[in-house]
Parts: C-alpha cells; sequence; structure tokens
C-alpha cells in the first residue's frame, strides 16, 4: 500500500533540549520505562493469547499426573499437608521459571531484527531498559499465577485465598522471574546465539529446578544439593510462595531479600553485558 | 550545542573487530539541513560509521560529534536529537502501528499532553494513519518501513539515520521512502545520513555523497562532481566501480547476508 504523502509534521524540529535532554532526573525515567515496557508486553499478550493457552499446558500437567500420582505414594514429608498443596506453589514458580529462563532468545531475536538497536537509541539506560525487559518478563509470567490458581481451584487445593497474599505471590513471581530473565539475558549477552542459548537454558532449567524445594523438602535432600538449594533464588522463591499461599514458617522478608538483592545484581550484570548484542 | 555547529563532525575515527579494521581513520563533515549518503560494498564499514554516531557501540579512537555533542561524552544527550531506522524491518510485528509508535514516543518522553497529538501526526505524515489500528505483522514492506519512519519522528529529531533504508523494497516502495527524505529536507530543514547499495538512490536524494571502501573515504563529493571527475558520460556506478575496485564484497560476512536475507524475507 502506498499512500499519498501529508504534509510533514507540522513543527519543525524542535529545539532538542525541551523535554529535557539530561534534565529528565532517573528517578522519572527508569520507573516510566519500565512501566512503559511492561505495558507493551500486555497489549503483545492482549493481541495474542495463543501462548497464554499453550502454555496452560505444563503446569497442569505437573499438578495432574506429577502431583496426584506422587499423592499417593506418600513418599515425600510435607508436614501433613496433602503433597497437591505442597506442590502448587512450587509448580507457580517452576512454570515461570521456564518461560523465563529463555527470554534471552528474545533478546537475540530483537538483536536480529533490528529492535534492540532501535531500543539503544533511544534515550533509556541500558540498565533501564534490561530491568524494563526483566518486568514484562515477568508481566508475561503472571499469567502462570492465574493458571496454578484456577487449576489449584479446579483440583480443591487447598490454598489460603486472602486477595493480600495471593498479591504478594504475585509479587513474588514477577520478582523471580525478572530474575531468572536478567540470568536469561546475560546468558544472551555471552551465548549471542540462539541455539547456543536454547541448549545452556536446557542445561540449566532442571538443576535450577531440581535443586530447589520446588518439588521436595530441602530436608530430604544429600548434603550437596542442599547447599545448591541454599544459593538457588528459585527455592527462596517457592518458600515465600509456600509462607503466603499455605501459610507454612517461612522466612518471608530473607526470601524477599535475597529475590530483590539477586534481581538487582543480575541488572547489573546483564546491563554490562548487553554492549555485546548491540555490536 | 550551537547552530554553527556541524550537524555530524567525524575525526580520525577508527573502530575494530578482532583483527578487523572495520573504520580505519576517517574524518567526515555533514552540514545541518543536508542529505548525505554513506556508499561503499558490504563491509565498507558504513554501518560501523552509524554504529558509532548512534551511541550503540564506541570508537577506538578519534572523535565523532552529532550537533556538537560528542557521542562517547553526551550519549543520552545524542540520543534525544537523532532519529535512526535500522536496516533491518525493526517494527514490532506483535503490535499495531499506532502501538509501535507510542512506545517511541514514550521512550523519548514526549510529555503526555502532546503525545497523540504528535503520533498522529507522524503517522498522517508517513501516510499509515488508516492502517495504524491493525498488527503490523499484517503490513506490507513498504507500510513497515514508512511506520519505522515516523517511529523515528515521533521524537522530531534533528539529524535521521537510516541504514540501507530501502533494502528489499519495491520500486514505488521505494520511491515513496525517497519523496518522504525530500519532504524532511526541504520542509523540515533535517538533516539526513543515509547509507544505501543503489546509485540511483544516492542519486535522487543525496547532496553529497561519500564513498567507502576497507574502512576508508576513497571519495567525497556532489553526485555530479564525482561523476564530473571520471569524465564526461560517466555514472555513479562507475565512480564507485572505480573507488572500490569490481572486487564483490570480499570484506562483508555471512552476518551482512543473513541481515538482508532476513529482510527480504520479511518483505516477501
Amino acid at each position: 500500500m502506498s499512500a499519498s504523502p501529508a504534509g510533514p509534521p507540522a513543527v519543525s524540529a524542535e529545539p532538542p533540549v525541551s523535554t529535557g535532554v539530561d534534565g529528565v532526573p532517573v528517578w522519572r525515567t527508569f520507573p516510566s520505562r519500565l512501566i512503559t515496557l511492561c505495558l507493551v508486553e500486555l497489549r503483545k499478550i492482549r493481541h495474542d493469547r495463543t501462548e497464554l493457552y499453550t502454555r496452560a499446558i505444563q503446569p497442569v500437567l505437573w499438578l495432574l499426573i506429577f502431583g496426584e500420582t506422587m499423592s499417593r505414594l506418600h513418599a515425600i514429608p510435607t508436614e501433613g499437608r496433602p503433597y497437591l498443596d505442597y506442590l502448587a506453589p512450587g509448580i507457580m514458580a517452576q512454570s515461570a521459571l521456564f518461560i523465563a529462563i529463555f527470554y534471552g532468545i528474545q533478546i537475540i531475536w530483537e538483536r536480529d531484527a533490528g529492535v534492540l538497536a532501535k531500543l539503544l537509541t533511544t534515550p533509556t539506560s541500558r540498565s533501564a531498559l534490561v530491568c524494563g525487559k526483566a518486568f514484562a518478563a515477568g508481566v508475561r509470567a503472571s499469567a502462570q499465577v492465574v493458571i496454578v490458581l484456577v487449576a489449584s481451584a479446579l483440583l480443591r487445593i487447598g490454598l489460603d485465598w486472602n486477595p493480600l497474599h495471593l498479591l504478594g505471590a504475585l509479587v513474588v513471581v514477577v520478582l523471580g522471574s525478572a530474575f531468572f530473565s536478567l540470568l536469561s539475558v546475560s546468558i544472551a549477552g555471552v551465548a549471542l546465539r540462539r541455539d547456543r542459548l536454547m541448549g545452556i537454558g536446557q542445561a540449566i532449567t532442571m538443576p535450577l529446578f531440581f535443586a530447589s524445594n520446588a518439588l521436595y523438602p530441602v530436608s530430604v535432600m544429600p548434603g550437596w544439593l542442599h547447599v545448591l538449594s541454599t544459593v538457588n533464588p528459585l527455592s527462596y522463591e517457592v518458600d515465600a510462595l509456600r509462607g503466603m499461599l499455605l501459610g507454612t514458617p517461612s522466612s518471608i522478608a530473607l526470601d524477599l531479600g535475597v529475590l530483590v538483592g539477586a534481581t538487582v545484581a543480575m541488572v547489573v550484570v546483564a546491563s554490562s553485558l548487553l554492549h555485546r548484542l548491540a555490536r | 550545542m550551537t547552530e554553527a555547529d556541524p550537524a555530524i563532525r567525524v575525526r580520525d575515527l577508527v573502530r575494530s573487530f578482532a583483527a578487523v579494521r572495520a573504520v580505519d581513520g576517517i574524518d567526515l563533515d555533514v552540514a545541518p539541513g543536508e542529505v548525505f549518503g554513506l556508499l561503499g560494498p558490504n563491509g565498507a564499514g558504513k554501518t560501523t560509521v552509524i554504529r558509532v554516531l548512534t551511541t550503540l557501540i564506541p570508537a577506538d579512537s578519534g572523535s565523532a560529534a552529532v550537533l556538537g555533542l560528542d557521542v562517547r561524552r553526551e550519549p543520552m544527550r545524542v540520543r534525544r536529537v537523532i532519529g535512526y531506522v535500522p536496516q533491518q524491518l525493526s517494527a514490532d510485528g506483535g503490535l499495531t502501528g499506532y502501538e509501535n509508535v507510542w512506545l517511541f514516543a514514550r521512550l523519548f518522553d514526549v510529555p503526555r499532553r502532546e503525545r497523540e497529538a504528535r503520533i498522529h501526526e507522524v503517522l498522517d505524515w508517513m501516510g499509515v494513519a488508516e492502517a495504524s489500528g491493525r498488527l503490523v505483522s499484517t503490513y506490507s514492506g513498504g507500510m513497515v518501513r514508512r511506520l519505522e519512519l515516523a517511529q523515528a519522528l515521533v521524537n522530531r529529531p534533528r539529524l535521521l539515520i537510516l541504514d540501507e533504508p530501502t533494502t528489499g523494497l519495491d520500486p514505488v516502495a521505494r520511491g515513496d521512502v525517497w519523496e518522504r527524505v525530500l519532504q524532511l529536507r526541504d520542509q523540515l530543514g533535517m538533516t539526513v545520513l543515509l547509507t544505501t547499495h543503489y546509485m540511483e538512490e544516492a542519486e535522487a536524494l543525496c547532496d553529497r555523497i561519500a564513498l567507502m571502501h576497507r574502512g576508508r573515504l576513497r571519495a567525497l563529493g556532489t553526485p555530479a562532481s564525482l561523476r564530473d571527475e571520471l569524465g564526461a558520460g560517466a555514472t555513479l556506478d562507475d565512480v564507485f566501480r572505480h573507488h572500490t575496485g569490481d572486487v564483490l564484497a570480499e570484506q562483508g560476512s555471512i552476518r551482512d547476508v543473513r541481515v538482508a536475507r532476513r529482510t527480504a524475507g520479511r518483505l516477501g
């Protein structure tokens, strides 16, 4: 389609400092970028919901097949709770992890399509850009929370339905997804190619999952796995989710502290590696 | 940054990738209001110059300034005054045309009270206003390119940088892009820096051109003066061959091929 051009923009090139070249303070631009990139992600989800439906399958299968089967075995100590109850927050965190850990592929795609270069030529700091992208991944992953909650309601899983606790769980999942998507962006900055990132992502996803308390308590792990679990942010995410959704004894302040600290550290790493993708 | 500053000033610019010197000590001045073309075969260093000017990569040595702003020391200020359209078709197919421009209006901090008007202004000017509610994945290649120009103009830049803007476009869409670039210069006095492989494009659009080969500037002048240097009847194609030889893209990489194929593929 070719349309005859209308007149050019009414005003000529304006004085370039009108929007405050360096006058826009970081405390305003940083959250503005973050909100913008999250809103863009929401709009994309609204335009194409296919991914939401297909991604609903895996957590439901984990709860239905793995959860129901393991419930009958009574092999895992869950402090007197039904195993399905114990499992649901773990699956919530796991399904968000599985989305976030491959988020770097999108960054590489954006690099290949020229989108990343265009974003990097806007007055957006690299840390704001990776942070915005990470929380946009969190927005996408938060759909998994809804899916697991709906599945939990259908399976009569005994979650705490207090809206504040549900909101807290959402925040935890968004934070956890932000961390893992930043990890993925960092790996993308090193791997630089989609096939490499796929391989690395697949190689680390299962160890992250199994070396966490998502499926079983840390107490049943062998010593070496216990150590890995302690340094695995997924464990803290699951612990916080169980505290909020099941009311189990949790160190929510510690969990949130670790997640926030790990996310901030990963923002620094990811933004310092982003230049490798900009070349 | 003053009115007297050149739109672009590059001095002894050097940028290497591993052992390859992509840009090897070039000097360049582009005057305000000029349409300036960077020509050269694949791997000549054109895109590297653009990447330095758009603050995407730092130079190894030398200096580069946009409207008097040093690209290394003041990258955020440089980004505020440029609009950039990369080689690839880079609009987001998962968003509508309106949303694509809205995203850049927000990233450039276009004030909220002006934002809507500004978005509709550039969409209208680029002739994609009617289609702006549709997902970009349904657009033709020419429409995507015009939408990208709208994105690049929403912050009212003083320097527009176009990296091979018409690669893969059909002749009608190409002519359409040319028409709009010339309007930007003639009606807004905007400075435009573009790279191209097409000599007829350079002839039609550029006030001056620089021919690059193996990271160096081989020729610089108006299309007419470069033709005249070779003698009567010479074309820009002859000028290109004269300065770059007949060696085909010996410095181009597989990435250049991939980018060109990807763009062509997306254009259908």
